[in-house]
């Protein structure tokens, strides 16, 4: 669903990391861990298309789903509204209900996003992805600001999703229960000294 | 058009309607076509001959003012990062933008004229003129707008920078604008050319801009 070919990440001038490769199959999960600034949010921009290799080849042509820090959720639309822009765009809008059900924030359908706290924005993030019936997940991390009741959601989501031949491709610093992952450490392909040393 | 195109454009008209974002380049323009008779004094004939160019140059002020608005906050929240994910081309996305664009900055100016050009005592003739002038010169002005603020989305002190660059390049509508109104036909069919070169351009000028600033 989604290879890369001895990939090597340049920002700003700088390499980040270089020959990495992996393969992610239908249904299968890929970890990508390592240090702040290593490259990993870099690692899901290349894999969205938003960032070229600077060498390597990434292919696979599966829909995306891409979350981010940002929720990208029009804040002054209630967020049912707000989720569904993206729905429509998907042609999707039947999943909007049922993504808000499955990260409990159904009774927050008419809240204008403005009005949502960090946890529950990264929540309407996570609905989002799942509206989006996209079968490839890029998700950066996702569990940030989330309590412990909405990780197991999160959870639960990955495992559904996965359970349905989606893939997933996160990164992570906070303990995940996920089965059968590909760990991705970028430390050990990094290209800064002062982290290899 | 596609659905996902009017969708875009659905959705910018709408932001750009809330909070009163599309009402503030009419406040300006209004302001500026004030402020000259305060300046030059209250002299009727002249006032009416240089009236013209004076909505002109009002048009070319009020149209910076939307300008950080128009890219830079969707760059911010990811909105951008989500749309090139799926995979819209980065022009496709300048050129939804745009058109939303004109449609939330000309039809008010446009109207907003009327009483400009009251106050400055215009000629029901010279109104007309201005008025064909500006249906064609606004889409030039609004592809301008897009393609510097796709340009200076994310710097610091972007308002100024974007003005330094959009006023020079607005020179060429200003002149066949303002010279339309001496009845000539010609100064009409070159606005129309410099208006649709700015209009076939921007969307791709913007879209590199764009592509080039998720680095």
């Amino acid at each position: 669903m989604l290879t890369f070919d001895a990939v090597t990440c340049v920002r700003g001038g700088r390499a980040l990391f270089e020959g990495l490769s992996f393969t992610l199959e239908q249904g299968g999960a890929a970890l990508v861990t390592g240090p702040n600034g290593v490259g990993k949010s870099s690692l899901i921009r290349l894999s969205a298309g938003l960032l070229a290799p600077a060498a390597g080849r990434i292919t696979g042509d599966a829909p995306r789903a891409l979350l981010t820090e940002q929720s990208s959720l029009d804040e002054e639309l209630p967020l049912a509204r707000a989720l569904a822009f993206w729905a429509r765009l998907d042609a999707t809008t039947g999943k909007v209900v049922g993504a808000l059900d499955a990260l409990s924030l159904s009774d927050l359908a008419d809240i204008p996003v403005r009005l949502l706290s960090t946890g529950q924005r990264r929540r309407a993030a996570i609905a989002r992805v799942i509206a989006s019936g996209a079968p490839l997940w890029l998700l950066d991390e996702p569990a940030n600001g989330l309590d412990k009741a909405a990780l197991g959601l999160l959870e639960t989501a990955i495992a559904t999703h996965r359970a349905a031949g989606g893939a997933i491709l996160m990164a992570s610093h906070t303990p995940i229960t996920l089965s059968d992952v590909i760990a991705i450490d970028l430390a050990q392909l990094s290209c800064q000294s002062e982290r290899t040393a | 058009m596609s659905s996902p195109l009017l969708h875009l454009i659905a959705r910018d008209l709408r932001r750009a309607w809330i909070g009163g974002g599309a009402l503030l380049p009419v406040a300006f323009f209004l302001l500026v076509a004030i402020l000259f008779p305060f300046a030059i004094g209250p002299d009727a004939k002249l006032l009416a001959r240089v009236g013209g160019g004076i909505l002109w140059a009002a048009a070319l002020l009020a149209a910076l003012i939307p300008i950080e608005r128009l890219v830079a906050p969707d760059m911010a929240s990811g909105v951008i990062d989500q749309l090139l994910t799926r995979g819209q081309s980065a022009a496709t996305i300048a050129f939804a933008k745009l058109i939303a664009h004109w449609l939330a900055f000309a039809p008010p100016v446009l109207i907003a004229a009327l009483p400009a050009a009251a106050l400055l005592d215009l000629s029901s003739e010279t109104l007309v003129r201005v008025e064909i002038g500006l249906l064609i010169g606004t889409p030039g002005l609004a592809a301008l707008a897009l393609a510097t603020g796709a340009l200076v989305a994310g710097l610091r002190g972007a308002g100024a920078i974007a003005g330094l660059l959009l006023l020079p390049l607005a020179v060429p509508l200003l002149i066949f604008g303002a010279g339309s109104l001496d009845g000539g036909v010609g100064a009409l069919k070159l606005l129309a050319a410099v208006s649709l070169v700015l209009v076939a351009g921007a969307p791709f000028v913007a879209g590199a801009a764009i592509r080039a600033g998720l680095d």
